[in-house]
Formats: C-alpha cells, structure tokens, sequence
C-alpha cells in the first residue's frame, strides 16, 4: 500500500522550498514543508478568530463577553465575515495542497473500522498500512473542506441579505451553525491528539520534523516509503536495544552498590 | 400590573356614595386602527412621519404610480402604498394602504435579533430599536413578515417605525394619526380600536356592499398593535403585499432557543471526551516508550 506522499513532497519543496528552512537533526525526519506549515497556521488563525467572534454573536448571552475582544457587538459583526474571507482563502489553498495525500484509500476505511483500537491505545505501532496520513486525519481534513464550503455558500447569502432575501437568510444562519459546531467539536480532537494526546507531533507543524520513532509508530507505511527500511524491524531493533542498554545499566548499577570485597576484579 | 394601579383612589375621606372610577382597569395596549376605506392617499401621514422624526425629505421613485417610492426606507418609515385591482363584475378600485410597523405581539425582528438590547418591546406592544446598541446583523430583516426593518449601509444600523413612542410616552397620539385629514386613521387602546374596527366592518358588510370586508389583526403572530379595516379581509395580499398568513422563520423560534444551546452543548462534549481520554487512556508515546516499572 502506497500513499502519493512521495510526488506531494516534491511538488511542495520544487514550488515552495525556497520559502524557509527546514531543519531536520539526526534521528529525524521531514514531514511538512515550510508552505504546507505557512498555511495550516494562517488557517488555524482565521479559524479561531472567526470562531471566538462568531460565536459573541452565535449566543451572545453566553459568549457576549467575547466581543470586546473585537471591539464591541457592531465591531465584532463587522469583522466576523472578513476573517472568514481570511479562513476561506487560505483553506482554499490548503485545500489543493492537500488534495492528493488526503484522497481516500482502501487502508483508511480499513483504518476506520478498528477505530475502537485506536481510540483505546490498543496498537504499540499502527497497522503497516497507515500512510503518511491515517483515515482519522483525512475525515478531519474533509470535514473542514465540507463544513468550509457550507460556512462560504451560507456566509455570503447571510452577508448580502438584500440579494438573497428573508428565507435563505433565516435558513442559512442554522446551517452556518451546524458546519460551525461540528468543526468545533473536530478541533478539540484535532488540537488533542497533535499534542498531549500523542507527544512528539507537534514539532511535525512547527519545525516540520517528526523523529523516526514517531514515524514508525504513528505512520509506519509513510517510514517505509521515505526511508526504504522496514518498520517493524527498526521497531523491534529500538526494542531490543532499549532492553539491552536497560539490562547493562541493572548490572551497572548492582556493581555499584555491592560491597567492595564482593566486587570482581576488573578487567585491565 | 400593580405598579400601574398604586396611585388610582382606593378611598376618600368624608365622601358620600362610593369612590368613583374604584376597581376601574384600563387597557394599556395601545392601537392604531387604519381604516383603508376611507383613506384618500393624501400622504400627510408620510410628511408627518419624517417630519416628527427629522429626517430630510428624501428622493422619490417614480413608478407609473403615485406611490412615493417602492417600500419603505431607513429614513422613511411610513409609505401609502397605491394599487389597483379589478374586480370580478370589472369596476376598478384603488386600494390605498398604510404601510409602516406592525408592531407585532410577537415580533419576529426580537426574536431574531443576537444583540443585547437592540430590540426591545414595551408592555404597552410597541416594539422599539435601539441603535446604539445594534451590530448591523440584519437578522432583524429576515425575522420580518412585513419587510419593514431598514438597514442602513453608512452606519450599519437598521431603523423602522417606533409608532412615535416618544410621543405616546407623553400622552400624545403618533404623528401620522395627527396629521390624517380624513379620519381613516385612530389611535387608542386595542379593545378599544378592536371594536371601533369590528364596528366600521360590519358597516362596510351591511351597508356598504362589502361581503368580504372585515379587520386584520393576524392571529399567527399573536396579533398586531397596527390593525386595518379591509374591504376585503379574505384577500390582504391585494393591498400591496399584506400576508394573510403572517409567519416568522422556523429559524428564529424553535432553533434559536432550543437547538442553539444543544447544540453547543454537543460540540462541547467533544471537549469532555478528549480530556477523558488522557485521563482514562492517556497519551501515545512513539514506540518503544520507556518501559513500565510495575
């Protein structure tokens, strides 16, 4: 099972590598170029200014506490469909960035159906078909595209009410909300997952590197494509070495702390 | 209202026979009764609208009609609006409508409004805007049956018809029914105007020829503070577009209040689920982790 990881990484780094630097340490790997990482940020940005001012006015009895930030209620209104032109630009370009590795494989809907494991921590390393993304990053992924174009199409409708007319207006703000709320709810998971939830991944958005160990855990079919090397075998290997380096440091240790007269005589 | 009712007499010391106006109760919904009937399309009402409110005079439309201009404007409350029907035996009429708030019992502008305060109703039904404190949101237009909220680009505010609730405060009737030459035009409480309206309409059944004239005051939004005579109540759509069934978007009342706080409840959970998951599962570590000392 391959992924077009490979041609989507070189595309990125022929058009974009001159942007910024990526600096990758021993025992590490690149995983986002300096673009990808450019609008996954601006994305995120918009995002959540468009998510704080939005929801000062979604209730505002609730969250009216939040348009001061904005500058008041009229300030906040004023500003909410402008950063959603900010969020849609960017997620526009996002989108094409990311449409290749995001397409779906057969391995994410094999992913999907042992979610139950994955949610309970149950796998040491994924399944050796997880490629550079699994199937839950992708749904992640499409549900912002999705929810994006509904928050667009019913944005503008709700923007220009004189165009669209009363109906499409009042219809249009519950589905603005329901797209809304679902992101909501992904971006908990999302933030989660990318940092205390599984350590180590959010370097992969802002240095752009992930450790080899990382890789190999969390997206073994990526490891084996970028490195050429098995793995399960550097897994197993890191194991071996992990429980031989622990038993030397025991013997160590117990050397230590014996009587000097039980001590062997060292080797010269 | 017991707050209304402090200062009327209870007793009076040395008087003879009982305290008059004792256990009285007025009705302090007030009403404006349009009679459509005897509305000649003068426009005084329309002068007297921008005058009371200070707005400049502004340009008109002509439409191969002698209505004013197309509706009503952030700046002009107040329109006649002028059309010609046909009748089935072929005589014409000219039918001349009022056109301005309704000042709904339940106002779908209030419903709709997200701002604090930007839409209030008074316990005597007329339905104010406050500008200072609207966000130019413009839901207040799309909760409208009648389109009557007008929003104003240059300040992002919407504006509409206060039916003169400075001058009722102070015991005076709204301009417009001031200004009304030919009487088409009554301010009052409801009962009061209810009755004077069922009064005319049987008049307009009885004597006039009017089979189908009658009052509007529509039940779907709990009644209006604005009501009309029609000559012909079944068919309000012929006076320049009066809904006969007068709604507010499904939108605005059911999901506002119930799903919108759901909903965000749902999408919290999410919250919820994830911090349980470190609490209970904990995180994923990139393998191997160092081992376990149990």
């Amino acid at each position: 099972m391959t992924t077009s990881a490979e041609p989507y990484d070189e595309v990125v780094q022929r058009d974009f590598g001159g942007l910024g630097r990526t600096v990758v340490h021993e025992g590490e790997l690149p995983r986002h170029s300096t673009y990808t990482r450019a609008l996954h940020w601006t994305v995120a940005i918009f995002f959540f200014l468009a998510l704080l001012s939005g929801l000062a006015v979604y209730t505002p009895w609730l969250f009216g506490w939040l348009s001061p930030l904005f500058g008041g209620g009229a300030m906040t209104r004023f500003l909410h469909p402008w950063f959603g032109v900010g969020f849609v630009i960017a997620w526009f370009f996002q989108f094409l960035n990311w449409t290749s590795v995001m397409t779906w494989t057969e391995a994410d809907s094999k992913w999907l159906r042992e979610i139950g494991r994955y949610v309970k921590n149950e796998h040491e390393v994924e399944a050796e078909y997880v490629g550079f993304y699994n199937g839950g990053q992708k749904l992640q992924f499409w549900e912002i595209v999705f929810g994006g174009a509904v928050l667009l199409v019913t944005g503008l409708l709700m923007w220009f009410p004189e165009i669209s007319g009363r109906i499409a207006v009042a219809a249009s703000y519950v589905f603005h909300d329901i797209a809304a709320l679902i992101m909501l709810g992904g971006i908990f998971i999302h933030i989660y997952l990318s940092t205390v939830g599984q350590p180590g991944t959010l370097h992969a958005m802002t240095r752009g590197v992930v450790t080899r160990a990382w890789a190999w855990t969390h997206h073994p079919a990526w490891y084996r494509q970028i490195t050429g090397r098995d793995p399960r075998a550097d897994y197993e290997e890191a194991r071996r070495r992990q429980t031989e380096r622990a038993r030397a440091i025991a013997a160590f240790e117990d050397d230590e702390t014996k009587p000097k007269t039980e001590r062997r005589p060292k080797d010269t | 209202m017991a707050t209304e009712r402090t200062l009327q007499i209870q007793a009076i010391s040395g008087h003879v026979g009982t305290v008059p106006g004792r256990g009285a109760h007025r009705d302090l919904e007030v009403c404006k009764l349009v009679d459509v009937t005897t509305c000649i399309g003068c426009k005084a009402c329309e002068v007297a609208c921008v005058e009371w409110n200070k707005y400049p005079f502004r340009e008109t439309t002509f439409n191969n009609t002698y209505q004013t201009m197309p509706s009503t404007e952030w700046n002009y409350w107040n329109l006649i609006k002028f059309n010609e029907h046909q009748r089935e035996d072929g005589t014409l009429m000219w039918l001349m409508r009022k056109d301005q708030c309704m000042h709904c019992a339940d106002p779908g502008c209030l419903r709709a409004c997200p701002a604090d305060g930007a839409i209030v109703q008074y316990t005597n039904g007329i339905v104010d805007f406050n500008q200072e404190n609207c966000i130019g949101c413009q839901y207040c237009v799309s909760g409208c049956p009648f389109n009557i909220p007008k929003f104003n680009s240059e300040t992002k505010k919407v504006f509409k018809c206060t039916l003169c609730s400075d001058r009722v405060g102070a015991g005076l009737e709204p301009a417009c029914i001031k200004a009304c030459p030919t009487g088409c035009l009554h301010f009052g409480t409801k009962s009061e105007m209810k009755e004077l309206a069922e009064a005319r309409a049987t008049q307009l059944r009885e004597q006039s020829g009017f089979a189908d004239a009658g009052v509007y005051d529509p039940s779907s939004i709990g009644g209006t503070h604005v009501i009309y005579v029609l000559h012909d109540a079944k068919h309000p759509e012929l006076y320049g577009g009066l809904p006969a069934d007068p709604q507010i978007p499904f939108s605005y009342t059911y999901w506002k209040w119930i799903a919108k706080p759901i909903g965000l409840f749902i999408a919290l959970l999410g919250l919820l689920a994830v911090f349980f998951h470190y609490i209970f599962t904990g995180p994923k570590r990139p393998q191997p982790e160092p081992r376990d000392v149990t």
